[in-house]
């Protein structure tokens, strides 16, 4: 993969990378591949390569080979600035990202600002994992395109679902103190307000992001209250140790989830035996019982030895082939033209749409609980033997939201 | 941790061609700036001079502390992170309310907002120096990085405040757009205040820090407090830390947290240690080897941060005087002439301690691959982590270059104290 | 009330019980040696990790009193063939030295390990809830931890003020010469100590990897707390850092359980003004700043009181 010797590539960035082979169509793909958040990117990069061999197994796009260029942001925004730059060089027009929503606002301001600046260069920036709604609300960009359902769409569909629970009748909201942790706060509030006044929202909780080694104050607030659901947006470290804490305290409540199958997330679900009592909203998961994306599943878990976390960078390479060869051409402009309003079916079966008026794309919803798996379900996650369940499903119209977004067209 | 001064006051001796020397220079750097962009002009390597440009001041800023006064400071990114942020909301500030301030001036705000903090918080901090300064450095460096979070509407929440920089007054006729003449703004300003901190060193104030970390009671014995000295230091330190942040800024045209964190902190003092804090041009050497080091390194190898562990552990054990202070050892020889009786022996460790470091990098490798199983591609030659024929050739490697390596470094080390003997009868000191 | 009260007061001195585990090694380094170890929260992090794979081996027990032992072992290693060599350029770059490491060894435990948490459990002996309190339960592990803690700071002070060694390792920091004219081997008195202060943090990482998240970053994110928790104690001193352990746990957990604002203290801000500081300042609870109320302390106590709690000597 890194074909480069180590003693020339140490001068490698100075000179700058020659546009070699103009036929490949080279996507920078800029996440962490070093420090705290590497086996995530890891994970994501390996996923984008496995799609990528998978096209070029059947003649690329449009007869030009796709390469992904990997380049590590360190989840630093400033970094990921530098990367964007190298993989431009490169010859990229095309770049995907996905961890952390405060690197993907500085990729689109990035992106914007350069294909103002060098019309005829430009560059698309496709999204897959960062779901803060400012990227296609106020800070939205045409040259932007997001395929992960944004934080406020999640909320939508898991309220949808919610309401019609009567089980549910006081929830708590404990989630990480940021800009997503807080659009995941308000947006549940006010949808739950709207569709469900008489469930009561006990208690409301920003916790300070990836620095609480203890939550076992906050559990004892937890069950205080008396609440008997609690929603919760956190992920790495942050939901593990939440998780631990309750179990430890012999805290009954169900968990509603953004990120528990993240890594290491149901490590730590199996550890704390919480059979069935964790939910996870996602627009895809690998025990949906749609059989196209079951054998998926099972190619991609036999060749990278991963479980499939994200269907939707399946979804954007195989759609990004779609506009393409609509659009017949790899120009990043006709592209994005293309991709406007393009009708798409998902992995995961039903059909999706990429919004024009923000370049939000619209798509099915799961609710999935982990726990033991019935006879149906093959796929365990981490080694646990425990795996993902269906709960509900909630259709592309029960899980759309406005959009505020003024979008600016070259 | 007084060659800086020795080799200044020798040079009075012969005062002509020193100065001739001297500006020459800081001439020959001035030149390397402005030409460097033509002969290397991809966008990425014009990002990548920009970055070193940024890093230099940084670095150089930081000196002030480490260098000249002794302060160990693991928050220095703090003052860089505030002018980040005082020359983002400038910009916005200025094209908001349409005041006629172009861009070059911007990084002077970004000064003055790190200055601005160290006025503020150094007076408590500098009241003890060594270890104690070292920790509540890190305190404060923790207790601002926190903060910015929570202060959404300075700092932005975690995606921080992006601005434009092409939306404020011309000057020249450049918008600033294009990444050539942010460039040429940042080696502006590299150079304005690498003269000013080169200057500041030469000043009386200059002296009294050193003095200050060489032995602070004898300069309580002639009447200054070390107390006031180590603030003004602080305060110097702090403002030129916010003319870097203040030229991050202008081109990344983003401010955010990651620019006050722990990472950014640790950067500059790898940089400021590695390069060397004895000598002048010891961090700007340090600056440009380690974000080159760090643009170039992360791409080849996820274990990156080790082999930056491992060259500042070199660096802290076998030369404190880093770089700069390699280089420097070299000069009286050089001077009386004895420098080729060294090289040969020099020439005679280059293959094993090569050796060495291939079967170093090899090892590692094999080590953060073997998972993976990816290939690794060691000079052209490729090696499988989970074959056996790496693992010995990784093992022989490390411990016959180890071996062989000694030999050659003990070689050196005679050759080495037989010419500066040398040296030192014919009246150079080492 | 009462009952947020009992709990968050038996929550604070559980944390604070695990802070002084962790910063019990780093103490007795730095009262010795003069040392303030960097690579301490890393020798935490390498108890964590070595005391799974042992587990997974030999089992939960034996991994106690093996991974502390290795991890002491490494700590002398680092004592006789990096610090002693650093000694003589100062304790800056001794400190800096340890700052490397801290570096290289979050690298290497990474590349051995993983970056993702590991499945590392609770020992099934303890895996069972000790006592109820308003219907939250205490796990029998945590109760454990807690004694653990409260054993190490009572033995470490008998040893260190009670006995022999202790007289002759507090001898060797300020009279070294001395020490060694009375026929001491001083090196090998500062590589023990060293290699102790390490085992203590190797300790920590078994008891703690369990119950916290076992993790490549786990040194990092702990590491910055521990010098407040010891700069506040006062440097050096142990019984300031057992001290200093229990205040930051409480004010952390009971900052958690207050819901308060200013808004809410004095009703909210005329919205009229729109956003600035000072809405944000009003409108933050004391939960949501509780992590850095530590690093609050320590400004304060280094305005007010400079050599901490029970420090003696400024620096």
């Amino acid at each position: 993969m890194r074909k480069l010797t180590l003693a020339i590539a140490v001068i490698a960035p100075m000179l700058g990378h020659a546009a070699s082979a103009e036929d490949t169509i080279k996507i920078g793909y800029i996440d962490p591949l070093s420090g705290g958040g590497a086996s995530v990117g890891e994970g994501g990069l390996k996923t984008f390569q496995y799609l990528a061999d998978e096209l070029n197994a059947k003649g690329g796009i449009l007869g030009h080979k796709i390469e992904i260029l990997p380049l590590d942001n360190k989840t630093n925004p400033q970094e990921s600035l530098v990367q964007a730059q190298k993989a431009i060089d490169a010859g990229a027009h095309y770049i995907t990202q996905g961890n952390g929503s405060s690197v993907a606002a500085a990729l689109e301001d990035f992106v914007t600002k350069h294909n103002t600046r060098n019309p005829g260069k430009e560059v698309l920036y496709f999204n897959y994992a960062a779901v803060d709604p400012s990227l296609t609300n106020e800070k939205c960009s045409f040259w932007h395109f997001r395929w992960d359902a944004s934080s406020d769409i999640k909320m939508e569909a898991l309220t949808n679902y919610m309401k019609d629970v009567p089980a549910i009748k006081k929830v708590y909201l404990i989630n990480q103190d940021y800009s997503f942790g807080q659009s995941v706060r308000s947006d549940a509030r006010k949808m739950l307000g709207a569709k469900r006044p008489d469930v009561q929202i006990v208690g409301d909780e920003l916790h300070p992001l990836l620095k609480v080694t203890d939550f076992s104050p906050y559990i004892a607030k937890i069950k205080a209250s008396g609440a008997d659901s609690v929603v919760t947006g956190n992920w790495g470290q942050d939901f593990a140790l939440l998780l631990k804490a309750a179990a430890d305290a012999g805290l009954k409540v169900n968990w509603y989830t953004y990120y528990a199958g993240g890594a290491g997330g149901p490590t730590a679900i199996k550890q704390t035996g919480l059979d069935h009592q964790v939910f996870q909203i996602t627009e895809g998961f690998p025990n949906s019982g749609n059989q196209v994306a079951m054998d998926f599943e099972k190619a991609f878990r036999a060749k990278v030895n991963l479980s499939l976390w994200y269907p939707r960078a399946v979804n954007e390479m195989r759609m990004f082939k779609a506009a393409a060869e609509k659009a017949n051409s790899i120009d990043p402009v006709k592209v994005a033209a293309a991709l406007e309003d393009m009708k798409f079916d998902v992995l995961d079966g039903g059909q999706g749409f990429m919004r024009k008026d923000d370049h939000q794309f619209f798509q099915p919803i799961y609710i999935s609980s982990f726990g033991k798996l019935a006879a149906n379900e093959p796929f365990d996650e981490e080694n646990t033997g425990w795996g993902w369940h269906l709960v509900s499903r909630v259709d592309t119209p029960q899980a759309m939201v406005s959009t505020t977004c003024k979008m600016v067209r070259p | 941790m007084t060659k800086a001064t020795n080799s200044t006051s020798k040079a009075g001796a012969d005062t002509s061609s020193g100065s001739l020397r001297f500006y020459g220079v800081w001439l020959i750097g001035i030149v390397a700036l402005i030409v460097l962009p033509m002969i290397f002009s991809s966008g990425g390597s014009l990002t990548s001079f920009s970055l070193i440009g940024i890093a230099i001041v940084f670095a150089l800023s930081y000196n002030i502390l480490l260098g000249q006064t002794g302060l160990l400071s693991f928050g220095h990114a703090v003052h860089y992170g505030l002018g980040g942020f005082a020359a983002c909301h400038m910009m916005n500030a200025v094209v908001s309310h349409g005041w006629p301030i172009p861009l070059p001036f911007i990084p002077l705000f970004g000064g003055l907002g790190g200055l601005v903090f160290a006025v503020i918080i150094g007076w408590v901090m500098t009241k003890r120096a060594g270890t104690v300064f070292a920790m509540i450095s890190l305190g404060i460096g923790e207790l601002v990085a926190s903060s910015s979070l929570i202060l959404r509407s300075v700092f932005g929440g975690e995606s921080g405040i992006t601005t434009d920089r092409t939306a404020l007054p011309k000057m020249f006729g450049w918008s600033f757009g294009p990444q050539l003449q942010v460039y040429y703004l940042i080696a502006f300003w590299l150079v304005l205040s690498a003269i000013a901190m080169y200057a500041l060193t030469r000043t009386p104030l200059g002296r009294i820090c050193n003095a200050v970390r060489d032995n602070p009671e004898r300069v309580q014995f002639i009447g200054y407090d070390p107390h006031v000295v180590r603030y003004l230091a602080f305060c110097f330190a702090g403002f030129f830390a916010g003319v870097a942040g203040g030229l991050a800024a202008i081109n990344f045209e983003i401010a955010n947290s990651a620019y006050l964190g722990a990472i950014q902190s640790g950067f500059v003092l790898f940089s400021t240690f590695i390069g060397g804090t004895a000598y002048f041009f010891g961090p700007i050497l340090g600056a440009i080897l380690v974000t080159y080091l760090q643009l170039g390194l992360a791409n080849l190898t996820s274990a990156w941060q080790l082999y930056f562990g491992i060259i500042f552990i070199g660096i802290v054990m076998f030369s404190p005087g880093g770089i700069a202070g390699l280089v420097m050892m070299h000069r009286p020889l050089v001077r009386a002439g004895t420098l080729w009786t060294v090289i040969p022996s020099y020439l005679v460790a280059v293959v094993p301690t090569l050796a060495l470091a291939c079967g170093v990098i090899l090892s590692i490798e094999t080590v953060a691959r073997y998972s993976g199983g990816e290939p690794i591609d060691l000079f052209g030659i490729g090696f499988k982590p989970t074959s056996p024929v790496t693992w010995v050739a990784a093992v022989v490697l490390v411990i016959g270059g180890a071996f062989v390596a000694r030999l050659s470094w003990r070689r050196i080390a005679e050759a080495w104290d037989r010419a500066a003997t040398v040296a030192r009868d014919r009246g150079y000191l080492a | 009330m009462l009952e947020l009260v009992v709990i968050s007061t038996l929550n604070g001195v559980l944390f604070g019980m695990l802070l002084f585990l962790l910063s019990s090694g780093l103490t007795v380094i730095f009262s010795m040696m003069g040392v303030l170890n960097f690579a301490h929260a890393s020798f935490y992090m390498l108890g964590a990790f070595f005391g799974f794979q042992l587990t997974k081996w030999i089992g939960f027990w034996p991994a106690l009193v093996l991974a502390p032992l290795l991890v002491g072992a490494i700590g002398m290693a680092v004592e006789r063939y990096g610090l002693r060599n650093t000694h003589k350029h100062g304790h800056v770059a001794e400190l800096l030295l340890t700052f490397g490491l801290a570096f290289a060894i979050e690298e290497i435990v990474s590349m051995i390990w993983g970056k993702s948490p590991l499945d590392y459990r609770v020992p099934a002996l303890l895996d069972f809830p000790a006592f109820t309190i308003f219907s939250t339960n205490y796990p029998a592990y945590k109760i454990f931890m807690l004694a653990v803690s409260v054993i190490i700071f009572v033995a470490l002070l008998i040893v260190l003020k009670r006995t022999r060694v202790g007289l002759i390792v507090q001898a060797a920091l300020t009279h070294p010469h001395m020490v060694g004219h009375l026929g001491h081997n001083v090196g090998r008195v500062f590589m023990a100590v060293f290699g102790v202060g390490s085992a203590l943090a190797g300790l920590a990482g078994v008891i703690a990897g369990p119950a916290l998240v076992t993790q490549s970053d786990m040194a990092a994110s702990l590491g910055p707390i521990l010098f407040v928790v010891i700069v506040f104690g006062g440097l050096g001193s142990l019984p300031g850092a057992f001290i200093a352990s229990l205040v930051i746990g409480l004010v952390q957990t009971f900052a958690v359980a207050l819901d308060g604002s200013l808004a809410s203290a004095f009703g909210p801000l005329d919205p009229s003004a729109g956003p600035s500081v000072l809405t944000d300042i009003w409108n933050v609870t004391i939960a949501q700043v509780a992590p850095i109320v530590p690093y609050v302390l320590l400004v304060i106590i280094l305005i007010v009181r400079p050599m901490g709690l029970m420090g003696t000597r400024e620096s």
